[in-house]
């Protein structure tokens, strides 16, 4: 039906309806709810397809569409998706369904804005992941800040006014500097087009300096170290639908922006740099994985597991310069980079939700606070120590497939690395069941905790679904692969050439 | 029915059981989940002994067939697939068998339990996770089956969750098994670089290539591929057979319930490590290196594991002890290149280890739960079979000419005396040595359980009788072959060359084949020979020492006690390794992530980089912000000062 116009279909539906919930008001909360769903539900529906008719063995950007929208400065309203975006498109539709759900009986104040937030987040989403115009890649990378702004800031734990000023100046900073690379992309080449920036010869130092702006603006958003500091109190503070979003896709678009910016139009310094990144993505997954065990509090805890990680998607997408040339297995680390962020957009998800099922009950997240929660929720207790498990990359789940892969190929760069890369094995597991030890199992510690009800059956459906997907990807990976497969072989030729001038 | 299906009915019948008593517990209700569970697990167990037999027989050569691709990347396939050879066929049939033995046994064991539905989901989810192990044709599976396992194996334990010990030993149990593939996971990924595949026929068709590669570690000296590789996944297995020093988790398993005892941490999945570096023979075959280090590591744990188990009182922890050491046994026969004999020692033990650890559990039963022998005594009046079972696996365990550990044992002892590899001579007396300690702490642990004085109180000595049948069936079940089975397949396990089409030795090491030549023509002669030998008088020697410090002389116990005080002590606090990790591995890392976060996240960058930089623009804001008063007076007196100073400027 939408076939010719999918992608705006997938993008505009949510955002127009969430502005249609606007105007309904408050006082139609009932309405709003089951309208948010609906559109969710549909946006949905409708990236099904995005997935059946692609054409895995092609690497050609799919479902394109493109009008000019300014003449004058040659931008067009360009949309189309490759093997590597359209996983993570069709991520961003499941995760908005999900968290519609969780806000159910959640969310009581300004329930239609809420919803409204995200399902214009969630449009904007879409288009960072379809947007093939460099430009209209800026406008919703930056547009997306504002809805998560107002999320954090307006549903948001005490201390939301902080984390919103630091999150939003954080990831302000760092996408100015990507604007001012694009704009001196452009006077070079007169275009926005992606494609034609990647073909475009600059010379080293040129590469360089974009590759600066540009990794600044992408390690922020994932986030490496140093520049993670944000994370942990943007999640402290969010909502749990906040927290959700804001792990589950937002961080993708920092690894997404890394194999579509920079690798593509900037692989000599990308080369040159493989180093840096090489050592951050260790750092984050070392010392975060370190930091994160000693968290009291649960959110920070996931907030660094996340980081952590993250760590492993950068590593994966810069080994592959490191291997390409040895003739190692660089699609193996740049496949397992991408299952990665799919895989931890539904383990984090998951993980959040669980941390939001305790707070809706007991309104606190601290560890010591709980204990003994399996005696009176014997469901929630079965789902998080699942959910944990998949976190510390337990085989059979989805989390030990994107390590898996990037860990051996690590190994054929070097020995160190993937020693570093593996010591995640046993921080992940540390910190993700250390937690469990103290919340979910031995005695009940408490009152609070003895008054606990298990899932209803809302939650029970949100958390199975997510288990199901963790399930299904960890036992079978082998369709996400093959989708991607010509879109990753594609990028590791493109960067194996050299484009200096 | 081909030998497809009959894989695929064995390896997910279990998954499908446990998945119904799992979910559905409340539904299919106690009997149900019983029921369900003990069929699967029952078919699984027949259709592996067929396959058994027909490798036996001979009918049947190795199956080797993918059933999906998991992931591909250009020639590397990683698949999902079953290798089912002769090793293989052992393997399935004595994880199939003794689960089914515990499986009945836990209608006994569990029925008073809240947790009985959960119970047998997990067990035969256990036995699923156990056959992708040992039927996996690749290294990701093999890998996916070594984790499920230990994440089995982590519930189980923590079974009883409120128990703050039991939750403790389940994450230290996970957590050093992680430490452990940690090693595993380096070691697969070594296999891929070397090898360029992860499938075992491809690796070992390839592995002569790698012979002389070598890889530099640290700066510019250059090691043996091969023996990194060897030593990385022997890493792994260090931590699930539990070898010194990953041992430590073992004994504190013993906090899950009986049952998981015999048939994850004694029967099944702690040999999981000997089977995978008998899978591996053909690289394993190509380091001396990595030998010696299995060899060393292994004689290790087999004497100085044992001796803990002398001073131990809990009755299962003896047992645990003497796990680990034997354990320790099947590790030096992979170090001497006698894999059949590890395996051979593998099948014995699980048979009488299961029976022991079963008929434990029996008198745990009986004294409602309490464990410590010291109050025990005396209880071969109130349960003569589980009295009569005890006397078999410990005669088995302590190699009592005839019994089947006797063959397993003695074929090892002998093997480790014929090899000439470094390190062998260490080995021998260590394994030799262990004779005694083992009759020593299998001999105290029947005369504490079963004779001498009843030390319980009234009202246990009251309630004391023998177990319902549901218990004492599989442990009659278990010491049929405890008595027989090594006199019945020494001669072809280990010398009819029924294990050549899965295990591979080079010619120069194979002392097993050497044993068998000149030591072994049949197990009769086999077994007078091995009543004149060494082994056989210190194990009398230790039946003797037991004897009378536990039976004749009760009181002698306590003297030897007070004479040896600081062995005894070093014993008890089990050479400090539980006390070092504790403060040392597991408070220095909470040490470490606290500093880490409090002085570099939180102080470095947090307090001086984000917010140093937005106090330091706050701070010339302020600076500035008097210049911008809002006043037009101020503005005006400021224009024309400023004109005033430009004027005299050009005037002057």
């Amino acid at each position: 039906m939408f076939e010719q116009s999918l992608l705006s279909v997938l993008i505009w539906l949510p955002m127009i309806g969430g502005l249609l919930l606007l105007a309904l008001g408050q006082q139609r909360a009932g309405m709003v709810k089951f309208l948010a769903l609906a559109l969710s539900v549909a946006t949905f529906l409708l990236s099904i397809p995005l997935w059946t008719q692609f054409d895995g063995g092609s690497a050609a950007l799919q479902f394109v569409e493109k009008v000019v929208w300014i003449d004058a400065l040659n931008i067009h309203y360009h949309l189309g998706v490759n093997g590597i975006a359209m996983p993570l498109v069709i991520l961003t539709t499941v995760i908005t369904v999900l968290i519609v759900l969780s806000a159910w009986r959640v969310i009581d104040k300004h329930v239609h804005q809420y919803m409204a937030a995200m399902l214009i987040l969630e449009g904007m989403l879409i288009g960072v992941f379809s947007a093939h115009d460099a430009l209209l890649f800026y406008l919703f990378f930056e547009a997306m800040l504002i809805p998560m702004f107002i999320i954090i800031g307006v549903w948001g734990g005490p201390n939301r006014v902080y984390a919103t000023i630091k999150f939003f100046l954080y990831t302000f900073l760092g996408s100015v500097l990507m604007l001012i690379g694009l704009i001196y992309l452009y006077m070079q080449s007169g275009t926005w087009n992606l494609t034609e920036l990647a073909a475009l010869p600059l010379t080293m130092q040129q590469q360089t300096w974009l590759f600066f702006a540009f990794f600044i603006a992408f390690a922020v958003k994932i986030p490496m170290f140093p520049v993670h500091t944000w994370l942990p109190d943007a999640h402290v503070e969010a909502p749990t639908g906040g927290s959700v979003v804001l792990a589950a896709i937002m961080l993708k678009v920092g690894g997404y922006g890394f194999i579509r910016f920079s690798l593509p139009i900037l692989p000599d310094a990308s080369q040159e740099f493989t180093w840096l990144l090489i050592t951050l993505s260790l750092i984050a997954v070392i010392y975060i994985g370190l930091v994160a065990i000693v968290q009291k509090d649960m959110k920070k805890l996931i907030a660094y597991s996340s980081i952590s990680h993250m760590g492993f998607v950068t590593l994966g997408i810069f080994l592959v310069f490191m291997l390409m040339r040895t003739d190692g297995n660089s699609d193996m680390a740049l496949t397992g980079a991408v299952i990665q962020m799919v895989s931890h957009g539904f383990i984090s998800a998951a993980m959040f939700l669980c941390v939001g099922v305790l707070y809706d009950r007991l309104h606190t997240r601290m560890i010591r606070d709980y204990g003994g929660v399996i005696n009176t929720m014997p469901w929630f207790g079965a789902f998080f120590v699942f959910f944990a498990m998949a976190n510390s990359g337990l085989p059979g789940t989805s989390g030990f497939v994107g390590e898996f892969m990037v860990i051996l190929a690590s190994f054929q760069a070097n020995f160190w690395i993937a020693f570093s890369a593996a010591i995640t094995l046993i921080l992940g597991a540390a910190y993700s069941l250390w937690m469990i030890k103290r919340v979910v199992f031995g005695s009940i510690t408490n009152e609070a905790v003895e008054s606990m009800q298990d899932v209803n059956s809302r939650e029970f459906f949100i958390l199975a679904v997510l288990a199901v997907f963790v399930l299904v990807l960890g036992v079978w990976p082998e369709p996400l692969v093959e989708v991607m497969r010509a879109s990753v072989q594609q990028v590791i030729e493109h960067v194996s050439v050299s484009k200096v001038i | 029915m081909d030998m497809k299906t009959n894989l695929m009915i064995i390896a997910f019948a279990p998954l499908l059981a446990a998945a119904i008593a799992g979910l559905f517990g409340r539904k299919v209700g106690r009997v149900g989940a019983h029921s369900v569970t003990i069929l699967a697990v029952g078919v699984s167990c027949v259709l592996s002994i067929k396959v058994l037999w027909q490798f036996m027989s001979g009918e049947a050569t190795a199956f080797n067939e993918n059933l999906y691709s998991w992931a591909v990347f250009g020639d590397v396939a990683i698949n999902v697939g079953f290798l089912v050879d002769s090793l293989t066929a052992v393997m399935m049939s004595v994880v199939t068998f003794v689960s089914l033995m515990v499986h009945i046994y836990t209608i006994g064991y569990m029925k008073d339990d809240p947790g009985y539905q959960r119970f047998f989901s997990y067990i035969s989810l256990f036995t699923f996770s156990m056959l992708m192990l040992v039927m996996s044709n690749n290294f990701m599976q093999l890998f996916f089956g070594w984790e499920a396992v230990g994440l089995v194996s982590y519930l189980l334990i923590g079974f009883w969750y409120k128990k703050e010990t039991a939750i403790f030993a389940n994450l230290k149990a996970f957590m050093v098994n992680r430490v452990g593939d940690f090693g595993f996971l380096i070691g697969i990924a070594g296999v891929l670089y070397a090898f360029g595949s992860l499938d075992y026929a491809e690796v070992f068709e390839r592995a002569p290539q790698v012979a002389g590669e070598t890889i530099a570690i640290f700066g510019q000296t250059e090691w043996s591929l091969i023996t990194v590789i060897c030593i990385a996944l022997f890493i792994g297995a260090m931590g699930k057979s539990a070898q010194a020093p990953l041992h430590v988790w073992l004994p504190d398993s013993m906090e899950g319930p009986t049952p998981i005892s015999a048939l994850i941490h004694a029967a099944t999945m702690v040999t999981a490590g000997i089977f995978m570096v008998t899978r591996m023979s053909p690289l394993f075959e190509m380091s001396e290196t990595a030998l010696s280090f299995v060899m060393l590591i292994g004689a290790f744990t087999a004497f100085f594991m044992g001796l803990i188990g002398i001073v131990q009182n809990d009755i299962k922890r003896v047992i645990a002890y003497s796990t680990l050491s034997q354990l320790g046994y099947m590790t030096v026969a992979l170090g001497v290149s006698a894999y059949s004999a590890a395996i051979f020692h593998l099948m014995t033990h699980a048979f009488f280890k299961a029976l022991l650890f079963l008929g434990a559990g029996s008198v745990i039963i009986a004294m409602h739960h309490k464990q410590d022998m010291k109050e025990m005594g005396g209880l071969r009046k109130y349960m003569p079979i589980t009295f009569v079972v005890m006397w078999i696996g410990s005669l088995a365990l302590a190699g009592f000419p005839g019994t089947s550990g006797f063959f397993s044992k003695d074929v090892i002892i002998e093997a480790t005396h014929l090899s000439d590899r470094f390190g062998a001579g260490v080995a021998y007396w260590a394994v030799l040595l262990g004779v005694f300690v083992t009759a020593l702490y299998s001999f105290r642990l029947l005369y504490l359980t079963f004779h001498g004085k009843e030390r319980m109180d009234n009202h246990t000595k009251e309630h004391l009788k023998e177990s319902p049948w549901v218990v004492t069936l599989p442990l009659i079940l278990l010491a049929i072959p405890s008595i027989i089975i090594g006199w019945m397949t020494i001669e072809p396990m280990l010398f009819g060359g029924f294990m050549n089409d899965a295990i591979v030795v080079n010619a120069a090491n194979d002392v097993v084949k050497e044993l068998g030549l000149y030591h072994f023509e049949s197990p009769a002669d086999f077994t007078i020979h091995g009543m004149m030998a060494t082994p056989f008088f210190l194990a009398l020697l230790g039946f003797a020492v037991a004897t009378w410090v536990y039976l004749k002389k009760p009181g002698l116990s306590t003297t030897i006690k007070k004479r040896l005080a600081p062995v005894h002590r070093i014993l008890m606090n089990k050479y400090g390794f539980d006390h070092f990790n504790q403060k040392y591995i597991v408070g220095g890392t909470q040490k470490l992530g606290n500093a880490l976060w409090k002085w570099s996240d939180s102080r470095l960058i947090d307090g001086l980089i984000v917010n140093g930089s937005s106090k330091f623009i706050y701070g010339v804001s302020k600076f500035l912000r008097p210049f911008q008063s809002g006043y037009v007076f101020h503005y005006a007196l400021v224009m024309v000062v400023g004109v005033i100073v430009l004027i005299s400027f050009y005037l002057f």
